[in-house]
């Protein structure tokens, strides 16, 4: 209780500090408007450079370099720093129209219209973020198997990090993976989920540390969700067994449900999509929901400021407490969404390996 | 549409090798360690667990038995014993018989000496008060055997006495 009081009173006394740079703020820059929609699909977008902070209007970013394929077919790599040193952001052709139906990808004028390039493989903002996720897992995961090497089964228990990775991954492992594709398949795909879970859980983290290395909103974007549901596809269907497939096309249901007018195999086809489908937007739209709110929030402190001193104050102070309560909130999303993640994919496959184990009981569907 | 919702190709290009590289790589050299040391260790403890109980159980089994030949030799010992009593009880019992029997017979030998002893005296002393008898006898007849007639007459009379009283 004393360590909660004294960190609230912290946190006022934080907020009393930030007063007069919110006032500065105003009187400088009292013409500039705040247009939230932009910082918000800003942060929470990609981008060819790592915007860090912005000082007197002056933008800190790490460039990143910029790998496009042109419109006749020809490689051009160079870092995104280009685009600032020339005067008018033009660099061999290439530009990023800050606004548009092209705002913020790479484009290039072919005879007389604006166009994207044929091919953009640069690493990206979140390119860079999902290999540092990449390192960070490898180093991990790798680095604590490594401790196993000259271990023996009756050597003692890891302890310290080592031993809450492994305690974290049979977590994993016995209660989502086994529990919901059951004891006798379950082995195959547990390596698959237990990357899958870490992947989102570690994005989800790192998502949430506001500067460089984190910050990219990556399971918020649909692109990553889009590839983790597709694995997701591949391990139930490309693994189903021959019930499975029967269920889908000769499910059990009264027979005039799909002899003339195939409506139920119509409905489990879609089904096999919709799946994933559901999968892929839940991840992204609550990690891009979470950023966006918590960016919102963000935005609320600025625009307030510039209204007045009086106003700011009040609404900053509610503004503070919510990001610290979304963040907080975050947090828990970041688990559960892995979570959620995981034991559904680990519940699909389960129940394409379905009669097998259909007298144990069939697995809830969370 | 707004771009959030469309995927970035390049983006989707990186992440489908990113998440090859990182799926592939921990499948090899990752999880499946963690998870089978974690398995084997499970199993280990399993059957470190059933070996105590078993060793336990024959511990339990060990001391049993001790116990059923501490009873048993116990049993042994007091049969031993009460044999042992019994068996001396028996042999006093057989000795005081013998030494009755023995006593009983010296008592006989005894008295039977004692008897032929008494007798032999007797027939001793009856011989003796017969010789003095005689001698007597002898004297009071020589002194009488003058008047000879008479004298045989009456001796064997008295010698016919003797022996048909003998």
């Amino acid at each position: 209780m004393n360590f909660l009081s004294k960190n609230i009173f912290r946190a006022i006394a934080m907020f009393l500090l930030m007063l007069p740079l919110c006032a500065a703020a105003n009187e400088t820059q009292e013409e500039a408007k705040i247009d939230v929609q932009e910082i918000v699909m800003g942060h929470t977008g990609d981008g060819h450079d790592w915007h860090i902070t912005t000082v007197n209007g002056h933008h800190i970013s790490i460039p990143l370099p910029v790998i496009v394929m042109d419109n006749g077919g020809k490689w051009h790599c160079f870092s995104s720093a280009q685009f600032h040193h020339s005067p008018d952001g033009i660099y061999q052709g290439f530009y990023i129209p800050s606004e548009g139906e092209n705002s913020g990808k790479v484009c290039e004028v072919v005879n007389g219209t604006e166009q994207t390039v044929k091919l953009d493989i640069s690493l990206t903002k979140n390119v860079v973020q999902l290999w540092i996720i990449v390192l960070l897992m490898l180093f991990i995961f790798i680095g604590c198997a490594r401790w196993y090497r000259r271990k023996t089964a009756d050597s003692d228990a890891p302890k310290g990090f080592v031993g809450f990775i492994e305690m974290f991954v049979m977590m994993v492992n016995d209660d989502i993976i086994k529990a919901c594709i059951g004891e006798k398949h379950y082995k195959r795909f547990s390596p698959y989920l237990l990357t899958a879970f870490f992947f989102i859980f570690l994005s989800n983290l790192i998502g949430l540390i506001p500067i460089f290395p984190g910050g990219a909103n990556l399971t918020g974007n649909l692109a990553i969700t889009l590839v983790l549901a597709m694995f997701t596809f591949f391990a139930i269907n490309l693994f189903g067994n021959k019930e499975y497939w029967l269920d889908i096309f000769w499910p059990k249901v009264p027979t005039w449900l799909k002899v003339p007018v195939p409506m139920m195999p119509v409905i489990e086809l879609f089904g096999i999509f919709t799946k994933p489908f559901a999968l892929m937007v839940r991840l992204f739209a609550n990690i891009f929901a979470g950023h966006a709110i918590v960016l919102s929030l963000t935005c609320v402190i600025f625009i307030s400021c510039q209204i007045g001193a009086a106003i700011g104050a009040g609404l900053s102070s509610v503004s503070v407490v919510m990001m610290i309560f979304m963040d907080c909130l975050e947090l828990l999303v970041a688990f559960i969404q892995a979570y959620v993640f995981t034991m559904l994919s680990a519940v699909f496959i389960g129940l394409a390996h379905h009669e097998e184990h259909e007298e144990e009981g069939t697995p809830a569907i969370g | 549409m707004p771009s959030f919702l469309t995927p970035d190709p390049g983006l989707l290009f990186w992440m489908l090798i990113a998440f090859l590289v990182v799926f592939i790589l921990l499948a090899k050299f990752g999880f499946p360690i963690i998870t089978d040391m974690v398995e084997k260790r499970k199993q280990f403890i399993d059957e470190s667990l059933s070996s105590a109980r078993m060793a336990n159980e024959k511990l339990a089994n060990i001391k049993n038995e001790c116990q059923e030949l501490l009873q048993q030799a116990q049993q042994r010992q007091s049969q031993i014993l009460k044999e042992a009593t019994q068996t001396s009880n028996q042999i006093i019992a057989e000795a005081r018989v013998k030494a009755q029997e023995e006593a009983a017979r010296i008592v006989e030998d005894a008295r039977r000496q004692i008897q032929a002893e008494t007798e032999k005296a007797q027939r001793d002393i009856s011989n003796q008060v017969a010789d003095l008898s005689i001698q007597i006898a002898s004297k009071i007849l020589s002194r009488e055997l003058q008047k000879e007639d008479e004298q045989t007459k009456w001796i064997n009379q008295i010698l016919n006495q003797i022996t048909e009283k003998k």
